[in-house]
């Protein structure tokens, strides 16, 4: 087989290749415990090697459409019967994301969990995990991604509580499966009433013969309300501190990509689904009345607007009471996870910007007045500046989320008000620790500042307040990460923390591969912007492309 | 001659500026300018020229006299270890006068599963109601 | 309005089982009530594949004729409620495993005094 045969199976691969593994590592563990860390290793690397290259496929090539089963995605031209995934742009960059989380988090999960039992359970449940996410972010067909977010919630759910000894933990998980299942039950429903009005799952057949019917109104509200508590945006979003918090380090690291998973499902479904009922345009019709003057009438198309304020609104309420709440705290990870809490409403921001930036205006055309619908320049901007804050956050929260994990691992405590002057004998971990504070609150020259630049100035054309809270917001994330920089790092000895050493190597190494790749992405943010976020701009608000890679031709 | 190497100096200067100049441009993010680069050369510059104005102080001062004892209104000054400041009385300022926002916001935060359902609820009715009818 | 009775009873399901969740304290109670809602969503499922006079989905070699040709009901919705009742099972054994070790731990089923932070 050569490289084009691999490239045309690698959404299925991606997606296979983790659930094969991860149903073999009880057996591998069996043998010797080496072998089965080799052995996740290894997945992992394959699979990232597979989502290399088709990345590099679909940003030069387009669409690519794979259908289980062989045969073309069309049955007689109209019926599409088939189980298809379907990869644009935007489907490889959230793939490239989850990607470089997974070999990052096997990476450090060999020495943090060195001394724990129960470890060959934990690397099946990640592997399942990584395979549930894979497949909900390649998906194109909706029950599909139902049933795969279903599964990466079963396995995240059972890895949170990872500390059976403790009873917070297994509490967090209790809560993070009950809301978890409710949220996919109406996402379930909303699935439901699509099915019985258009007789299609598919995606890109729903996005062709949608319209904005009555029906079609609810299931919106159901998807987005569902999805967003997944996404954890408030006030939905009590699970986060709880789930972020009490579970290992690792594991926190895969659920931050998990839950931008889950926004990514809201961008699909608002974008690319319903994106042909946001852009009609109305007809004016004319008709004289008894008086003789002359009534216009306007055939209907949805109040996009209201539904962009009051996803900006949600936004703004997510950033203030995630910074309000981080402030407060004094247990690190739970501190870390309102901050990550905050960085989920700039993502939502662009998209409600996108929205709420709609004009209407009257056009003349063939004699017949029509009224067009269009979008001020900005949105195209605030969406770039939202989609590369997807990576970036995922990366800085991570590396501070690693971070507290190695205080943990070094001196056993959770809690700030008993760590003090740990500069002295972990110097890496210092250093790491400033480079995730720099780049988090939005400082130059790292990352942080290049997306969130974008979002300011885009969101400020919209309306004036929304950028003075975004930048309000940031400023007080700096404050909050000055206060554990001093409570835990700076300051003088405190007696019994006297004899800490610094974290094993594999965790400054997996510590070490994100600090780069923030470094990079923010020395150099033209080449990113160009090469990886532009075409997930470009392919998220194309609708017709996506269209018209299920019904080529027609 | 001289002209020579004066066309020459004048021409590889003209190059140098061609390509920072089209390097600048490329790095545009949003709708202004932003170039990390160049960002950094200027933050060492500033450096720098901290660094001298440092050094024009006076290089006869020491440290250990009466003046530069640490003064704490009169009371007696403890070990440094006793000294440093927890971590839940940082910001005392700031979350004491924001009182009436955190009442509100520890009321809320309760930890039963119950309310997460409520607020779902709450949410999904401020949906169909603008979604819908608006 | 007789053929609209199973989505009557859809709503009737859903709405009674997030009444339960919102204001029950008891840990299994709130589990039953996440069972109601999934049943209704079940019966949700099903009643969309009903078409009027129409026999189930088995093939038996009937010959086309122009009439009498009788409907048949959709079959994808079954495959999707049986998905779905799986990933109900799935999920309801794994909340059970966990208010068992919640016991254990806490020595109490109420919602209220479990998982406190200020432990």
């Amino acid at each position: 087989m050569n490289i084009s045969d691999i490239v045309f199976h690698s959404p299925a691969l991606i997606v296979a290749i983790p659930l094969l593994g991860a149903f073999l590592t009880p057996l591998v563990a069996k043998i010797n415990d080496k072998l089965r860390n080799i052995f996740a290793i290894l997945i992992a690397l394959i699979t990232s090697v597979l989502v290399a290259i088709l990345a590099n496929d679909v940003f030069s090539n387009g669409i690519r459409t794979y259908v289980f089963g062989g045969g073309e995605p069309l049955v007689n031209n109209s019926y599409a019967i088939r189980i298809l995934f379907e990869v644009d742009g935007m489907n490889a960059f959230m793939a490239i994301i989850a990607s470089i989380l997974t070999v990052v988090a096997i990476i450090y999960s060999w020495t943090f969990l060195k001394n724990h039992t129960g470890q060959d359970k934990y690397y099946t449940l990640i592997l399942l995990m990584i395979a549930g996410m894979f497949g909900m972010i390649l998906t194109g067909d909706m029950f599909n991604f139902f049933v795969f977010l279903e599964i990466t919630s079963i396995a995240s759910c059972a890895l949170i509580a990872f500390y059976t000894n403790k009873g917070k933990a297994i509490d967090a998980g209790f809560k993070y499966i009950v809301i978890s299942s409710i949220g996919a039950l109406f996402i379930l429903f909303a699935i439901g009433i699509l099915y019985s009005q258009y007789n299609a799952l598919n995606m890109a057949v729903l996005a062709n013969s949608i319209s904005f019917s009555f029906l079609d109104k609810i299931a919106l509200a159901l998807l987005i309300s569902g999805l967003a508590m997944k996404a954890g945006i408030v006030p939905m979003h009590m699970w986060l501190p709880d789930a972020y918090g009490r579970a290992p380090s690792s594991v926190t690291l895969l659920l931050v990509g998990a839950t931008q998973a889950s926004l990514y499902g809201i961008f699909r479904i608002t974008l690319s689904i319903f994106g042909k009922a946001f852009n009609t345009t109305g007809t004016v019709l004319k008709s004289a009345t008894l008086t003789g003057d002359e009534l216009i009438m306007v055939s209907s198309y949805p109040n996009v607007i209201s539904i962009g304020w009051i996803l900006i609104i949600l936004a703004i309420l997510t950033m203030i009471i995630g910074v309000l709440m981080a402030l407060k705290q004094s247990n690190l990870k739970r501190l870390i996870a309102f901050a990550a809490l905050a960085e989920i409403g700039y993502m939502l921001l662009g998209i409600g910007v996108r929205f709420a930036s709609k004009y209407s205006e009257i056009v003349k055309m063939n004699n017949q007045e029509y009224i067009q619908i269009g979008f001020h320049g900005y949105d195209i901007s605030a969406l770039t500046g939202s989609i590369f804050h997807i990576i970036n956050d995922a990366l800085d929260i991570g590396l501070l989320f690693l971070v507290a994990g190695a205080i943990y691992i070094a001196t056993k405590e959770t809690s700030l008000n008993k760590l003090g002057g740990l500069a002295r004998n972990m110097k890496y971990t210092t250093v790491f620790f400033i480079i995730g504070l720099i780049a988090v609150s939005g400082l130059p020259p790292m990352n942080g500042f290049a997306s969130k630049l974008i979002i300011y100035e885009s969101t400020f054309q919209l309306n004036p307040i929304i950028g003075i809270i975004a930048i309000l917001a940031s400023i007080l994330l700096l404050a909050v990460f000055v206060k554990v920089l001093h409570s835990a790092f700076l300051g003088p000895k405190i007696p019994n923390l006297k004899d800490v050493k610094e974290v094993p190597k594999s965790m400054l190494f997996a510590m070490g591969i994100i600090a780069c790749i923030i470094i990079i992405f923010g020395l150099f943010p033209n080449i990113v912007i160009d090469n990886i976020i532009q075409p997930a701009v470009n392919a998220i608000t194309n609708h017709e492309a996506y269209i018209r890679g299920v019904f080529n031709g027609i | 001659m001289r002209l020579l190497i004066m066309k020459l100096i004048l021409g590889g200067f003209l190059m140098v500026f061609e390509t920072i100049s089209s390097f600048l441009e490329t790095l545009s993010t949003g709708s202004g300018l932003w170039n990390p680069l160049v960002w950094g050369v200027i933050a060492i510059i500033a450096f720098f020229i901290a660094y001298i104005l440092r050094g024009f102080g006076r290089k006869d001062f020491k440290s250990e006299k009466e003046k530069a004892k640490v003064f704490l209104s009169g009371n007696p000054e403890l070990k440094k270890e006793d000294m440093h400041l927890k971590s839940s009385n940082v910001y005392w300022g700031f979350l004491e006068s924001l009182k009436w926002v955190y009442n509100v916001l520890e009321k809320m935060h309760t930890g039963n599963v119950s309310d997460y359902i409520l607020w779902f609820v709450v949410i999904m009715g401020i949906l169909f109601i603008i979604i819908g009818v608006i | 309005m007789l053929f609209n009775f199973p989505y009557i009873a859809v709503v009737l399901l859903i709405l009674i089982g997030l009444a339960t969740v919102i204001y029950k304290r008891n840990l299994i109670k709130i589990v039953i009530g996440i069972t109601l809602i999934e049943s209704g969503v079940n019966l949700f499922l099903i009643t969309l594949a009903y078409r009027k006079d129409s026999i189930a989905p088995i093939f038996h070699g009937f010959t086309a004729s122009k009439d009498n040709v009788p409907f048949m009901s959709l079959p994808v919705p079954h495959a999707l409620t049986l998905t779905s009742i799986v990933i109900g099972v799935a999920v309801l054994a794994l909340m059970l495993t966990f208010i068992i070790h919640l016991y254990r731990h806490y020595n109490t089923l109420d919602a209220r005094k479990i998982g406190r932070e200020e432990e």
